[in-house]
Order: structure tokens, then C-alpha cells, then sequence
């Protein structure tokens, strides 16, 4: 469906459902948009650089920062010794990830001190003449090594239904596949930053490139030793997030808190990409180990799955992303008997945190895998094996963790997308293509997306927002979300622009600050603009309810004769401008101020028991994608994909179509490209961009089309019936994969290529080996 | 003797007498000026958040370059105009036709990335003329990273703001800041600093070859590409900079109808045409060698003489037979580039030698060339692998040489000697010599495990691009050997 129909459908509204241009698009077409570094910094900020353990696990045994102070332009050297409070910056505050390291080394890049100088080019040199004396232990890198000395951060953690260990041997048939999944590098373009500038009373403001705003506030406070009223952080716009700067934006803006308050001068410590590449944490990554039994139509009859990630040396956000591994193992199928186990190993490297889809993209990715691998040794289409395994009606509609799927739209959304990708046609063609084609393979797969919105940890539901209508009818706008680039602020603020009639021009869009909503959650798990823009909404609605009582006091007219559009209020048979409005209500002392909460009703969930109903919603989509391989050199371009997904009733289709694209390549380059390297000494080798390759423009599928779902709207009461869209997309991109998977899988019948994620030219080398019987 | 470095912002000159050596225009934009709209994503040249355009003189006419201003020295922007983000909408705010494209695109999300691509594809815009191709935009983006968008929209915007007469206000004032530019193109030797510490850009191939006589250890640059990354990444001390870039004729190519003879400051940008005249596949390779911005500055010289073993031309330049030209004061000598490379670390060039020259004989009827870029990424990536193959072919289908190197297989580029004897004398399509090239093969190279690929994979791949070669040579279409940069198609530019 293309955005003029989306528009059409719903006429009355003025601002919403259109395709307004991001609210930063000229200031950040004309370098205008102010990023923190870009902020005019107060008179004698100090710069920050942190040093870090050169080993990844054992202990510090002497730290000679001596030579540091004597170096040009050094102030002093942040250590342990200098926090006043806590020294943790786990978002749990569960005690398990020192700001800075008193001794013990867990991770290579793991903080042990920070040099603050005059300049920041200062600090990062006189880092490097620290005397670090180190006794080093055996580290423990990756989910092998893990599995074997048996560490882990969290106790292991099941979905069970039925007793899969007795059913898979009764199945027709059993099936038995193993496969890596790497991790992912944020890669925001703008990295890590924090500038803290002290105040009076021991206050402290800190400016935090932060999805969570409120954690920063708690963690420096606790950090600090002062109460949580004592700090404000505030964040305007990020220059990407992703997950990265969820939980771990904290220990930048934490380190330039201590240092300004050790020198009583603003701080500001902006990290340099390859310190940000080493020492923040990634998307995690999998060992899968799973065993299945099917019918011979290649329905699944009992499946037993482990998920083992690594999840690095503490636990941050661990719990609740392999949580979502588990959420999402089954993608779009129903599972009639089952056990989803994961693991959640500790190991000596960088702890691994959110990433778009937060560990929902390898749980799905282990279901897609697992349908291409019964395709591939049955014989049978992989898209006939997807679609006789989806969920469907009752009997089989209920998901491994009790919640039924009620708003199921997948038989007719993959069915369109089947008929208008030509996936029939293209695979005859394909095979003809293959048969003559010695050197070159093409692959073709078309994958589905189902993914659960809210955030599996309830309390996180819940958001604020605060609307300020002045005497001139401008409007003044604050919630708790922040801004990354998904377009979450000009979102709601269309939503509140509609509400009062007016154009968005009229809508002061404001940076996010602890001291104007508190208590906020992270704009996180695509639900940005479902919590934020609800809340925003209830902001409008008190006001307007003011306003109404306030019109019919004052003209004697019922509110249903009163209608904000066109810049305008129309009052019964008079009109006037809200600005008008609003003058006259403040003079009769009517209050134009309001702050609007909101929580998502109907989620329930029971860990324990592993029961309830999670997610308000699910968001669906699939793609079809094309990709041809050189069989020679493993090398690989993917030739076209069509996209087909499921907003609800779009807010803003402009902005909606960037998150899927924008998803989809992100998605891409997990897949593809993308491949993080540690050594066996535990240092991470793809620190850099040099290193770590994530797509270019011409990686992109010159055929490319992208379609928006039109679903009659999100069944649940959500803004305006819309859907949430930051994450799902990501997931499309798994038809690359698979797609890959297929053309190698042409070289052999009844083989499933042992492939690993990310597929890199030797990745695919080495499953064509494995396939055709060389070895690599 | 200058003491002072001029340039052009905004219209004016602007004239700096005290500089750091390795002070880098980044740094000055956004420190000294203020100038915030250009960010640092990397510091290290790939991810193209810092772009700029910067105009110079080229043939008497202004040129704009896109450059990654994070390992751009400032010293190196003398007697040229620099244009930032700021600098290119209408002075009463009315946007840069790119700039309204992007906006109009929805080509920016979190916007970080954003004015690094608007500088590029200003100059892209400033570059050509009449409607682009997608793969063209493609291209003169490689450099452009973007977390957010998919890129997608960014590429409509170019293609859209290319629709339109180009005819903004820089097109107009072209001849006036042609004029300001030739007003500062004096004929003296730039230095600033002190005998301990200085930046120095001779104006002469004389004068630079005495002050590098003089002072051995001064660092050589041509377009900081490398030495960029150890002053931002390394964090090195480098007191005494002497730039190539202003040495009159040092930055040319010749044809002398037999060879190239390439200026040992000449940029990639400058070379590319001449270079991929010889063959497709060099002007592939071209393309594909990092990026615009590492192009318009980065040298073939400074790729030979730093002696990456994973750097693309060397491996090339061996294939083909070409020679360095190194001089030291008043000697000149020359040396195939071959033996210019003595082991990992260690060239053969002395204390206060420059490189001078890189010599190329071109191609004939009786060659058969052909050179591959394997990568974990297709754009802007450095090679896992990188072969090229010269076989020239005599009577009756024989080949009577074989020149083969590899970059990425040894700790120096390398030929593959018994794979090169292995098929010397035999028929181009004599199977039983081939396999005896790749048994030779396994024998040439003990290349090592990396982040970028393992031995066994640089074996696989250096096994797969002599067959590749082969294969073609002997006839089969690209288009079905390859899937980038077929030769077909690159032949008639449509690639
Ligand atoms: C983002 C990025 C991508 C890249 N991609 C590739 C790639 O795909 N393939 C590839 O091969 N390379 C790649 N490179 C490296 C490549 O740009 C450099 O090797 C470049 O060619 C060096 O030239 P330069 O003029 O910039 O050298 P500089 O950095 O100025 O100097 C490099 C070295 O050469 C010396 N030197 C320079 N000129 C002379 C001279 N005339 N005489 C003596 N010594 C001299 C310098 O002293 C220094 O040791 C990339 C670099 C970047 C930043
Ligand atoms: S900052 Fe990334 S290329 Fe310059
Ligand atoms: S818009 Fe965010 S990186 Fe490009």
C-alpha cells in the first residue's frame, strides 16, 4: 500500500498519519542540530580519558599513575579511591560493574582509572604513561569456553511444554543442528559522551547522550553519595542508539560526574570510537543447539532447543534479553511441545547489553534456521514448511509462554507478499539460473516477522508527559522518551498538534530532562512512541477538559460544539485563534499546564511460573530477499529484496518506512558483514570501522521495495492504532540469511549448508566446503 | 619562506602563523573555529562524519574534493578554499539543493551522520553534470557510513537534487573563487615552527629533497591517510612534518605513450583515469580502494611507501612490472617494486629518501590482465586478499611470462614464484598446468590468521582468484565469474 492510501483513509486527520519530515531534518542538513560535544562548553572544562585493564581477567597489582600527573596539561587522576558513593554502574545496581576497577580485572578495556586534563587530546595522551602492573588469570572468552568451566551470570531459564524428550524420538522424523550467532557493534555514529557541570549544593547537571535519562540520574547520585534530586540529567537528541546507550551510557556520564566533582569544573569525557568499541558492550551472541522432531509434512511435533549467549563479564541487561531470545525462539510458529533452555554464560569480555530487537533477533533466527534446515532435508519449499508451521487458529495459537496470538495476520501478509514478490516465479527461474551457472549460486528466501511489544519487565510500562499551552496558543512539549533519530519526538508531537488543531510549527519539541518528567523508563523496546505519545495525549486531554468547561462557563457551548482544526478554535458560531483562547483562560485563571501519565493496560507476566500475557500487541512483517553467491571466494550481494510490514495505522509513514529500511540493513549487516573478533588473550581485534565493516551504500539491493501493511489498524487501544516499528524490521533481514542459506544449499540436495552467523565471505566458504565434502 | 599557512573560508582568507605540526583541520573547524555542523565519528578516515569540500585549483579551474577532515592535517589545506555544512545553504536560509533533497528524502535520522553527507554529495553535485545513477551515487559514498537510514534515502536525494541545472551560488561564484585561489598560489616553500618542530611543504621536488636530506627523521606526508591514524590513534608524537603535496610537477602522472610515470605526491583521484585506461579491472580496483575522500588526498606513493602488506596498488604495481624512483639530496635511483619490499616493516628506502616516481609500463596486446579485491565488505574495505595477474600470452597460445602477486598472503606483497614458473611456457588453457600453478601456490604462501580472515581462508581465496584468472583468461565471460565488477560491463561504464 503506498502513503497516498494510508493518507486517504484517514481524512479528518490534519498532522497525524502524514509524512512530516523529522523535526531536526534542517538543522541536521545544515549542521545546525546540536550534539553534546557540539554544545559551547562552559569556561574551563576539563576533559576526561579513561585507562583501561590490559588483560581480561586477573587482577591489577600495581598502578603507578605518577608519570600521568606530570604530563602537560593534567589536572588529576580519577581512581576508586575518589567515589564518595557506590562505586556500580549495573543498571540493577546489582553490585557487579565498577565504574572503576579497584583491582580485580574482569574484561580487556574493563576502566581502572581516567585522566583528566585541560584538553582532551592531553588526557588520552598521558593515559598511555600509566605503569600498570598486572597478575593475569586464564580468561574465559567465549560460549565454548564458558560452557566448559560452567560460568554463568544468571541461572539458566526454560520454556516447557509438554516433555519434548519423549515426543522427538516418537516424530517421523528427528533433526539435529547446531549453529553460531555472532553479536553486533552498536556502531551510533556520535559515540559515548557525557559533560557534567557542577552546582551549587553539591548539584550536579549532566548533560548524557542516554536513552535512559532516569538510570544516569539514579547512578550518578548513588555514585555521588547525594540524593536523586540532586542531579539532572537532560539529553536533547542522540546521534544513534540502538541499545547502546540503554544501560550503557551510565559509566561516561557517572566518570564525568566524579571528576567534576574532584575538580569543582565541568567535565566532559567524550569516548574515541575505538575505546568505545572495546569497552562498551554489543548485541550477544549464541551458541544453538537444537534437536526436533517433525511430521513428514513438515509440521513440528516436539522440539528441545539451548540457547547459550554470552553474556560477558556482569549481568546489565542480560536477564531481560535473553529473556526475549526465549519470546521470540518461536518467531510466527507454533511449537506443539517444547523445551526453549538458555544459557546466560559469563565470560572475560565486555558485557553484552541491548541491540534493536534485544535478543529477540537470535532467538528468531534459531526459528528460521530451523525451518530452512527441515526444508532442506525433507525436500520440501522452505516457505511451504514456514507456512505449514505458523500459528493459527485455536488449538494452535498459544505461544511457549502462554499468551495466545489473538491479532494473527501473517497468512495474509506473507500471501501478499508471496504474490507480489513473484516468489513462485523467481524460484523456477532460479533453478534454471543455478543449473547453468557453474560459478555463481542465487538464493531466495522469504522469512516472517512476529514480534511482542511492550517490555517483558511490567513496570517499565508506564510513562509521563508534560504540556504547557502558553497565552500566545504556542505549546511547549516534554515526556520521557528520548530522541535517537527513530523520530520519536516529532511522532508525538503530531499527536499533540492534533489535538489542539494546530500546525506542528506550533509545537515547541524539548529535550528530555529528568527535572521536567521523572521516573521515566528507557526509550527502548520500540515502545517509545506507544508510551510516550499516550502519555502526551492524557497531557492534551486535561488541558482541553479545562478549557472546555472554561468555554462553556464563559459562551454557553457544549464541547461538542467546539472544534480545535485549521489553527483555530471554533466555538459554536465563533472562532478564534488558540492563542485567543488561551489568553482569555489564563485571565479567568484556568490552569494551562499539564503533566499526563499513562500505562499500558492488559500485560501480565509471571516469570516464575513462565505464564501470562507479556505483550499488548504483536507487530508482523515479512521480506523476500534474492542474493547471489560467488562459490568461489564466498563473496556475496544481495540482488533484491521486497519488504512487507505491519505498522497499524502508520502515524507517520515517512518516518515509519526509515525504521524499516533503516532495520532492515542494520538487520543486514548483523547477517552479513559484521563480525566482532576477540583474540584468546580476550582483546576485542574489530574495534574500529577500519575492522568492523557494517553496510555501505552499495551493499544495499538496487531492488529494493518496501511496502507498509495496511492491517484495518493495531486491534489493541493503541495511539491512534498505529504500531510500534523501531525493532521488527531489524528481523527482516533474516531472509538474507536464509537466502544465502538456499543458494548453497542448491549445490547439494538434501543438505543443510552449516552455515554461521554473520556470513562473511568465509563464513560461506566454509559451509560451500562443508556442503559439497572439501574441507576448510 | 612562508611562515604561514592561507586559505579560504567563507569568501575570506584566513592566514595562520602559529600551528601544531600535526594540528588536523577537524580539530580546527570544530575547536578554533567553532565551526560544530562537521563531527567526528571514527577519527580515523571511515566513517565520513567529518567531510568537507575542498576547493582547489585544478588545470586553472576550481575542483571540490570531498575529505575526511579528521586525518586531513591543517597545513595541508594551504592555498585552498574549504566549505563546511555551515557554509552552503543561501545566505537568508534557503537550503543547498542537497540539502533540500536530503529534508525532502527523509534521508536523516539521528542526523550525526548527515552533514558528511551532504559535503559529499555537494561535491558530487559540483563534479558532474546531468541526472545520476544510483551506483554512481553509490560510489561517491563509499566513504559515508550511516547507522540509521539504509542509506535508501540518502541516495534518492542525490539522484533528485541531480535532476536540476546545477547552478547554486558556488557554481556561480566559481571564477571569483578561482580568482582568490590563484591569488594564493605563490611559488614559496611553506614552514611553520621551529627546526624541532615544524610543518614544511616545500614548493619545490629540490627543495623537498634537501629538507628531507636535512632532516631524516621528519615524517613524510602526502595525504595523511596513514599518518592521519597515528597522530589521532596511536597517539604519536610527529615534531617535524614535510608535506608533498605542494612540490610543483610531484603530484602528476605522464603518459609517455610506453609507461605512466606517476608523481610521488600524485592522489588516487589524479592517477584513477590514468590507470584504468590500462584495464577495467584497475579502475575497479580504483573504485573500490577506499573511498572518495581517502582518494582525493591519499597517494600512490604513500600506499607504496608505506609498505602495508595488505595495501591494493603494490600488488599491482608488481603485476605489472613497474619501478620506484627514489631519491636522497641529488641521487635518483630506481628499484622494481618488487625489491622495494624487504620484509614485514622494512623497505628499502633509506633515511631522507623520497619517493619520487612510480613507474608503470602499460599494457599490450600480448598481456592478458586481470586483479581482484577480495573483502569482508565490498566498499571501502582493506583487502583479506588481493591478487593481479599479467600473463603475456605469445604464439600459439603460450603464455611466455607470468607475473603474479598477492597482497594479504605474506608479510609483504609478494609474487607467487612457483606458481608463476608452474605456468610459464604452457598453453593458456592446459588444464595439467593449472593444477600444477595451485599445487605451486600452496607452496608460495604461509599467510597468517587474522581479524580479517583466517590462513586457510587467504589460501582458499588466493587459490579461487588465480582460477578466477584463468578461467577468464581463457575465455569465460565475467559475468559469470564474478559479481562485482565485470568487466562487460565496466567497459561501457553501465556496471
Ligand atoms: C578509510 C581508509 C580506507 C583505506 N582503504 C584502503 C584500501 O582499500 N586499500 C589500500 O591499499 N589502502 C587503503 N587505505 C590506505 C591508503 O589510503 C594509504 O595507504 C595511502 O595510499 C597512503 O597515501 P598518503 O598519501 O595518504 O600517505 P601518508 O599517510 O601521507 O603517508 C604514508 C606513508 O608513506 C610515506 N610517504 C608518503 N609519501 C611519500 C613519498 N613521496 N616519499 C617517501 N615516503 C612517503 C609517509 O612518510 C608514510 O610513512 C585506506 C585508508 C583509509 C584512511
Ligand atoms: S571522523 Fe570518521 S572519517 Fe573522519
Ligand atoms: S542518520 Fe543516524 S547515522 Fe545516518
Amino acid at each position: 500500500m503506498d502513503l497516498a492510501d494510508i493518507i486517504s483513509g484517514d481524512q479528518r486527520l490534519a498532522v497525524v498519519r502524514q509524512p512530516i519530515a523529522h523535526d531536526s531534518a534542517v538543522k541536521h542538513v545544515t549542521g545546525q542540530a546540536a550534539y553534546i560535544d557540539d554544545m559551547r562548553e562552559p569556561t574551563g572544562t576539563l576533559h576526561l580519558a579513561p585507562g583501561y585493564a590490559p588483560i581480561a581477567a586477573g587482577r591489577v597489582t600495581a598502578l603507578d599513575l605518577e608519570p600521568i600527573l606530570k604530563a602537560p596539561g593534567v589536572v588529576a587522576v580519577l581512581t576508586a579511591e575518589d567515589i564518595p558513593g557506590h562505586n556500580d554502574i549495573s543498571p540493577k545496581e546489582v553490585g557487579d560493574d565498577p565504574a572503576i576497577t579497584p583491582e580485580r580485572v574482569n574484561f580487556y578495556g574493563q576502566v581502572l582509572f581516567c585522566v583528566i586534563a585541560e584538553t582532551r587530546m592531553e588526557a588520552r595522551r598521558a593515559v598511555k604513561l600509566a605503569r600498570i602492573a598486572t597478575a593475569p588469570s586464564m580468561p574465559v572468552i567465549d560460549v565454548d569456553d564458558a560452557l566448559v568451566a560452567n560460568t554463568t551470570v544468571l541461572p539458566e531459564y526454560a520454556f516447557v511444554r509438554g516433555d519434548p524428550i519423549v515426543e522427538i524420538p516418537q516424530a517421523p522424523r528427528e533433526i539435529t543442528g547446531e549453529f553460531r550467532i555472532g553479536g553486533q557493534e552498536h556502531f551510533y555514529l556520535e559515540g559515548q559522551i557525557a559533560l557534567a557541570i557542577p552546582g551549587e549544593d553539591g548539584d550536579m547537571y549532566v548533560h548524557s547522550s542516554t536513552q535512559h535519562p532516569t538510570e544516569v540520574q539514579h547512578v550518578v547520585a548513588h555514585a555521588l553519595a547525594v540524593h536523586d534530586n540532586a542531579v539532572t540529567v537532560e539529553i536533547r537528541r542522540m546521534g544513534g542508539g540502538f541499545g547502546g546507550k540503554e544501560s550503557q551510557a551510565t559509566q561516561w556520564a557517572v566518570l564525568a560526574a566524579l571528576a567534576a566533582r574532584k575538580t569543582g569544573r565541568p567535565c566532559k569525557l567524550r569516548l574515541d570510537r575505538d575505546d568505545d568499541m572495546i569497552m562498551t558492550g554489543k548485541r550477544h551472541d549464541f551458541r544453538v543447539d537444537y534437536n526436533v522432531g517433525i511430521g513428514k509434512d513438515g509440521v513440528i511435533r516436539a522440539l528441545d532447543v539451548t540457547l547459550a549467549a554470552r553474556c560477558g563479564h556482569s549481568e546489565d541487561l542480560s536477564l531481560g534479553v535473553i529473556d526475549r531470545t526465549m519470546f521470540h525462539a518461536d518467531n510466527s510458529y507454533f511449537y506443539p511441545t517444547c523445551r526453549i533452555l538458555t544459557r546466560r554464560m559469563r565470560t572475560n569480555t565486555v558485557s553484552n547489553t541491548a541491540f534493536r530487537g534485544f535478543g529477540g533477533p537470535q532467538g528468531m533466527l534459531f526459528a528460521e534456521r530451523m525451518m530452512d534446515h527441515i526444508a532442506y532435508v525433507t525436500g520440501k519449499d522452505p516457505l511451504e514448511v514456514r507456512k505449514a508451521n505458523f500459528y493459527s487458529g485455536s488449538g494452535r495459537d498459544r505461544t511457549p509462554y502462554g499468551m495466545r496470538v489473538e491479532d494473527n495476520i501473517l497468512h495474509e501478509l506473507v500471501g501478499e507478499l508471496e504474490r507480489t514478490s513473484e516468489y513462485w516465479d523467481r524460484r523456477k527461474a532460479l533453478a534454471e539460473f543455478n543449473a547453468a551457472s557453474p560459478v555463481l549460486k542465487k538464493g531466495l528466501a522469504l522469512t516472517p516477522v512476529k514480534f511482542g511489544i511492550s517490555f517483558t519487565l511490567i513496570q517499565l510500562n508506564q510513562a509521563g508527559a508534560l504540556v504547557h499551552l502558553y497565552r500566545d496558543g504556542s505549546i511547549s512539549l516534554n515526556h520521557g522518551g528520548t530522541e535517537m533519530g527513530q523520530g520519536l519526538f516529532i511522532k508525538v508531537a503530531q499527536v499533540v498538534a492534533e489535538e489542539f488543531g494546530v500546525g506542528i510549527d506550533k509545537v515547541k519539541i524539548t529535550a528530555t530532562s529528568t527535572a521536567l518528567v521523572p521516573n521515566t523508563s528507557p526509550t527502548a523496546a520500540s515502545s517509545g512512541t506507544d508510551l510516550n505519545a499516550q502519555a502526551a495525549l492524557v497531557a492534551c486531554r486535561q488541558i482541553k477538559e479545562r478549557l472546555f468547561d472554561f468555554i462553556q462557563e464563559t459562551w454557553n457551548v457544549g464541547r461538542d460544539r467546539v472544534q480545535f482544526r485549521d489553527d483555530r478554535v471554533i466555538v459554536g458560531n465563533r472562532e478564534m485563534k488558540l492563542g485567543e483562547l488561551a489568553t482569555a483562560a489564563y485571565e479567568a485563571r484556568v490552569q494551562l499546564s499539564a503533566a499526563g501519565y499513562y500505562k499500558t493496560p492488559k500485560i501480565t507476566w509471571d516469570r516464575a511460573k513462565a505464564n501470562g500475557r507479556p505483550f499488548y500487541y504483536f507487530a508482523y512483517g515479512a521480506a523476500c530477499s534474492e542474493v547471489t553467491v560467488d562459490t568461489m571466494t564466498g563473496e556475496m550481494r544481495v540482488d533484491r529484496v521486497d519488504i512487507r510490514h505491519d505498522v497499524g495505522k502508520s502515524l507517520n509513514p515517512a518516518i515509519d518506512i526509515g525504521q524499516i529500511e533503516g532495520g532492515f540493513v542494520q538487520g543486514m549487516g548483523w547477517l552479513t558483514g559484521e563480525e566482532l573478533v576477540w583474540d584468546s588473550a580476550g582483546r576485542l581485534r574489530t574495534h574500529a570501522p577500519s575492522t568492523y565493516k557494517i553496510p555501505t551504500a552499495s551493499d544495499v539491493p538496487a531492488d529494493f521495495r518496501v511496502a507498509l501493511h495496511e492491517s484495518g489498524g493495531n486491534r489493541e487501544d493503541s495511539i491512534y492504532r498505529s504500531k510500534a516499528v523501531g525493532e521488527p524490521p531489524l528481523m527482516l533481514a533474516i531472509s538474507v540469511f536464509s537466502a544465502i542459506t538456499d543458494a548453497i544449499a542448491s549445490l547439494k540436495p538434501a543438505v543443510m549448508p552449516r552455515l554461521d552467523a554473520p556470513a562473511t565471505p568465509e563464513a560461506i566458504m566454509r559451509a560451500i566446503r562443508a556442503t559439497t565434502g572439501g574441507d576448510m | 619562506m612562508r611562515q604561514t599557512i592561507r586559505f579560504i573560508r567563507k569568501g575570506h582568507m584566513v592566514e595562520l602563523d602559529q600551528m601544531a605540526p600535526t594540528t588536523m583541520l577537524l580539530d580546527y573547524l570544530r575547536e578554533v573555529e567553532r565551526a560544530t555542523g562537521t563531527k567526528e565519528g571514527c577519527g580515523e578516515g571511515d566513517c565520513g562524519a567529518c567531510t568537507v569540500a575542498v576547493g582547489r585549483l585544478k588545470d586553472g579551474k576550481l575542483a571540490y574534493e570531498p575529505v575526511n577532515a579528521c586525518i586531513h592535517m591543517l597545513g595541508q589545506v594551504d592555498g585552498c578554499e574549504i566549505v563546511t555544512v555551515e557554509d552552503i545553504a543561501e545566505d537568508d536560509g534557503k537550503l543547498h539543493p542537497i540539502q533540500a533533497a536530503m529534508v525532502q528524502s527523509h534521508a536523516s535520522q539521528c542526523g550525526f551522520c548527515t552533514p558528511g553527507f551532504v559535503m559529499s554529495l555537494f561535491t558530487l553535485y559540483q563534479s558532474t553534470d546531468g541526472k545520476l545513477r544510483r551506483d554512481e551515487v553509490n560510489d561517491w559514498i563509499a566513504g559515508n557510513l550511516c547507522r540509521c537510514t539504509g542509506y535508501r534515502p540518502i541516495v534518492d536525494a542525490a539522484v533528485a537534487a541531480s535532476a536540476g541545472t546545477r547552478n547554486d551560488r558556488f557554481r556561480v561564484a566559481a571564477r571569483d573563487t578561482a580568482g582568490l585561489l590563484s591569488f594564493l598560489a605563490d611559488n614559496d616553500d611553506v614552514f611553520i615552527g621551529d627546526s624541532d618542530r615544524f610543518f614544511a611543504a616545500p614548493a619545490t621536488v629540490d627543495g623537498l629533497a634537501d629538507l628531507y636530506e636535512q632532516h631524516p627523521n621528519a615524517t613524510i606526508v602526502g595525504g595523511a591517510t596513514d599518518v592521519g591514524l597515528w597522530v589521532n590513534k596511536q597517539l604519536r608524537d610527529l615534531p617535524k612534518i614535510i608535506h608533498t603535496g605542494r612540490a610543483r610537477g610531484l603530484d602528476q602522472v605522464q603518459d609517455t605513450g610506453y609507461e605512466l610515470i606517476i608523481g610521488g605526491a600524485a592522489t588516487y583521484a589524479t592517477v584513477e583515469p590514468f590507470l584504468a585506461a590500462l584495464d577495467p579491472d584497475i579502475g575497479e580496483l580504483l573504485r573500490r580502494l577506499g573511498s572518495r575522500q581517502v582518494r582525493s588526498r591519499g597517494t600512490v606513493g604513500g600506499n607504496v611507501a608505506n609498505g602495508s602488506p595488505i595495501g591494493d596498488t603494490p600488488p599491482l604495481l608488481i603485476a605489472l612490472g613497474a619501478s620506484v624512483e627514489l631519491r636522497k639530496g641529488k641521487r635518483v635511483r630506481t628499484l622494481p617494486v618488487e625489491e622495494f619490499y624487504i620484509e614485514y616493516g622494512k623497505q628499502a628506502r633509506e633515511p631522507g629518501e623520497l619517493l619520487t616516481a612510480i613507474l608503470v609500463p602499460k599494457l599490450d596486446e600480448t598481456h592478458i590482465f586481470r586483479c581482484f579485491k577480495v573483502a569482508k565488505r565490498f566498499d571501502q574495505d582493506i583487502s583479506s586478499v588481493m591478487g593481479a595477474f599479467r600473463f603475456t600470452v605469445g604464439e600459439g597460445g603460450i603464455i611466455t611470462e607470468a607475473r603474479i602477486a598477492f597482497g594479504g598472503m605474506a608479510g609483504i606483497p609478494k609474487r607467487a614464484a612457483g606458481a608463476e614458473a608452474a605456468l610459464q611456457g604452457a598453453a593458456l588453457r592446459d588444464s595439467r598446468a593449472w593444477a600444477r600453478a595451485f599445487a605451486a601456490l600452496r607452496d608460495d604462501f604461509q599467510p597468517l590468521d587474522d581479524h580479517r580472515a583466517s590462513a586457510r581462508y587467504r589460501v582458499e581465496t588466493a587459490h579461487a582468484l588465480l582460477g578466477k584468472a584463468l578461467i577468464e583468461a581463457a575465455g569465460t565471460s565475467t559475468s559469470r565469474t564474478r559479481i562485482v565488477g565485470r568487466r562487460e560491463k565496466v567497459a561501457d561504464g553501465s556496471r
